[in-house]
């Protein structure tokens, strides 16, 4: 029975190293490829936030908060467009939490086994990532067309529509991370279901919600598409709702691709003010979250 | 000494009243008995609300692009002509433009996110494992009017000095590669717009991806590292395999992301509504872009009604894409909830 091929046992030895090394190699160089786009990531992260400090501090001044935006090659600062932008976030945030919880806490106390329950579940993970500038066409065709004029209400409104559905997903997500027990405690007592709600599932969830909440301000304060034909822009200060009214995003946009330097340092400017702030809502948003959990 | 002692203990015992059975609940459990219904209304309606802004928003945009619509009908789709001034109008020109500079920021995006996922879920000591997560993370945080202003002014510059100059002269006369990289190579066009989405899709693309990757189940991964596999093998024939529908959904919501993404690509396209040439430095023009430049100055009637019509085809398109996205990932947490 010794048909069978002869083999050298050196060289079956070889061969055996060879395709072990060959599969040591292949995974030093994937692990290598891994941590290259790691450095890749974060290198454009480090790249954009030194531009815009370099960029940005210049133009720091306590004029950009005292004085008006101004005509090109004048002095001026960016009053006007950091009120509008305050104004705008604030109002769409007190608009669209309300609702945002309200339908977070559907998904997660009423409707989790329901029909509507899964489709508006659906349905807010698309608007979740659906193109804000869409948002924008929406308002302008039922709010602006409408009254025939671009207003700061507008602009509200079309922000408030990017704040529900983050709400709602944060909501939903922490409401649901609490464990029925604590319900059933709750009910055990005969508490009636809102005061449950309202009582022991929000408020051991309000670290959580609040979390949604500041990432939907972050959201909100640096979009831009969405106020283009709602908000429009104003060159001066207002706090009349029914005129258009200026935000920092929007004068950003139409003073970076001006030619003039003085606008172009505003603009950065400005960039640098959303980019610090968003980016310590942010931080200040995870750092809540993971203290409380 | 024990059966008597709850009595004695409670103070309230002798007050015999307390304990008689009424046929009623107590009165305080009814003091709102409205507030429940009220409380179920409130919470139906907001949900109902998010359903119906759904509905707004097609039908908004159906009635706005519908002067459009009885003009070209499907045609718009694939005629390219845009012209204002002669009152003519057809998409193909933004659609080319959308579609190129999303598949551009895939081709680039996907790699370099699976790269950050494996990373982060198999290489990395754990205490970076959160630090490096969030920053990947704020990359999705940076406004795009930053990454617009970012792109225009620092990074074209250097992208048509230190590659584009490079790329046409190495292969400018090659037959496809040059057509490819024709062009003036200033730095802005699809292949600009293409880079800057790119980044900004990929903290989508790779959480997704890190957070699948983190559900399989370690059993599986161990048993193939007890076989004597190696951290890439064990990555490629176990752990993407048990998660593909998830990457495949992950890529699907960073495409979602790409397509309907605004500013940052406004600055950098260049908005030049002509097809000339495939080239990737050519300046071209997205839908977004477009909506973004003529919109608040086009006049009522078909110029834009036409924009409108193009951002419906964008919804249209995102939603398609997003849902696909969505189903993918439901599937795969109903699949991890029967194996375990």
């Amino acid at each position: 029975m010794s048909t069978a091929l002869p083999v050298d046992p050196a060289a079956h030895q070889v061969r055996r190293l060879d395709k072990h090394a060959a599969r040591k190699r292949t995974n030093a160089i994937a692990l290598t490829l891994a941590l290259a786009a790691m450095s890749f990531g974060l290198f454009w992260l480090i790249w954009i936030l030194i531009e815009t400090v370099r960029l940005g501090l210049g133009g720091i001044a306590l004029s950009l908060f005292t004085e008006m935006t101004p005509p090109p090659q004048a002095e001026g600062g960016l009053a006007n467009a950091i009120v509008g932008s305050l104004l705008m976030v604030s109002l769409a945030t007190a608009l669209g939490t309300p609702i945002g919880i309200l339908a977070g806490i559907y998904l997660a106390e009423y409707g989790q086994k329901t029909w509507l329950g899964s489709i508006t579940r659906f349905i807010n993970d698309i608007l979740l990532s659906a193109p804000s500038i869409v948002i924008g066409l929406f308002i302008y065709a039922v709010v602006v067309a409408r009254y025939k004029t671009f207003s700061g209400a507008a602009g509200v409104l079309a922000l408030a529509l990017i704040v529900i559905p983050v709400v709602i997903r944060t909501t939903e997500n922490m409401l649901s991370l609490i464990p029925n027990a604590l319900r059933e405690a709750a009910y055990a007592l005969g508490t009636p279901k809102w005061r449950v709600i309202m009582t022991v599932t929000l408020k051991a969830a309000r670290a959580g919600v609040m979390t949604g909440i500041l990432l939907a301000v972050a959201r909100i304060a640096g979009e831009t598409a969405p106020l283009l034909f709602t908000a429009l822009s104003n060159q001066f200060f207002t706090s009349d709702l029914s005129q258009p009214m200026a935000s920092l995003p929007v004068t950003i946009f139409k003073f970076a691709l001006s030619p003039y330097e003085n606008w172009q340092k505003l603009a950065w400017a400005g960039v640098f003010l959303i980019t610090i702030g968003v980016l310590v809502l942010n931080i200040v948003a995870r750092v809540f979250l993971r203290n409380k959990y | 000494m024990a059966a008597t002692m709850p009595a004695s203990s409670f103070p309230g015992s002798m007050d015999k009243s307390r304990y008689e059975p009424r046929d009623r609940p107590p009165s305080l459990r009814r003091t709102h008995p409205w507030a429940d219904k009220l409380f179920a209304v409130l919470a139906h309606a907001a949900a109902i609300l998010t359903l119906l802004l759904l509905f707004g928003i097609i039908v908004s945009l159906v009635i706005g692009a519908w002067p459009s619509i009885r003009e070209y009908g499907l045609s718009f789709l694939w005629r390219s002509e845009w012209d204002p001034v002669q009152n003519r109008y057809g998409g193909l020109v933004m659609i080319y433009g959308t579609v190129m500079t999303s598949f551009i920021a895939l081709l680039i995006a996907v790699p370099v996110s699976f790269g950050i996922a494996l990373f982060l879920t198999e290489l990395s000591p754990a205490w970076l494992k959160r630090p490096l997560g969030t920053a990947i993370e704020l990359l999705a945080a940076v406004p795009s009017i930053v990454y617009g202003m970012w792109g225009l002014l620092v990074f074209s510059p250097i992208l048509a000095t230190y590659v584009q100059q490079p790329l046409q002269s190495a292969f400018g006369s090659l037959p496809v590669l040059g057509a490819l990289f024709s062009g003036p190579p200033v730095g802005i066009g699809i292949l600009s717009a293409g880079i800057i989405l790119a980044i900004m899709v990929i903290p989508f693309i790779a959480s997704v991806m890190r957070d699948v990757f983190e559900v399989t189940p370690p059993m599986l991964k161990e048993s193939a590292y007890a076989l004597g596999s190696t951290t890439w093998e064990v990555v490629s024939k176990v752990v993407l395999p048990y998660t593909k529908t998830g990457v495949v959904g992950g890529i699907m919501l960073g495409l979602g992301r790409a397509l309907g993404e605004t500013m940052a690509v406004t600055f950098v396209i260049g908005n030049f509504n002509q097809l000339n040439s495939l080239s990737l430095f050519q300046a071209a023009n997205s839908i977004t872009s477009a909506l973004a430049n003529e919109f608040a100055e086009a006049g009522e009637g078909l110029h834009q009604a036409s924009l409108i019509y193009l951002g419906l085809v964008l919804f249209f398109i995102t939603f398609v894409v997003l849902s696909c996205s969505k189903l993918l990932l439901m599937q795969l947490k109903k699949g991890e909830g029967t194996r375990s």
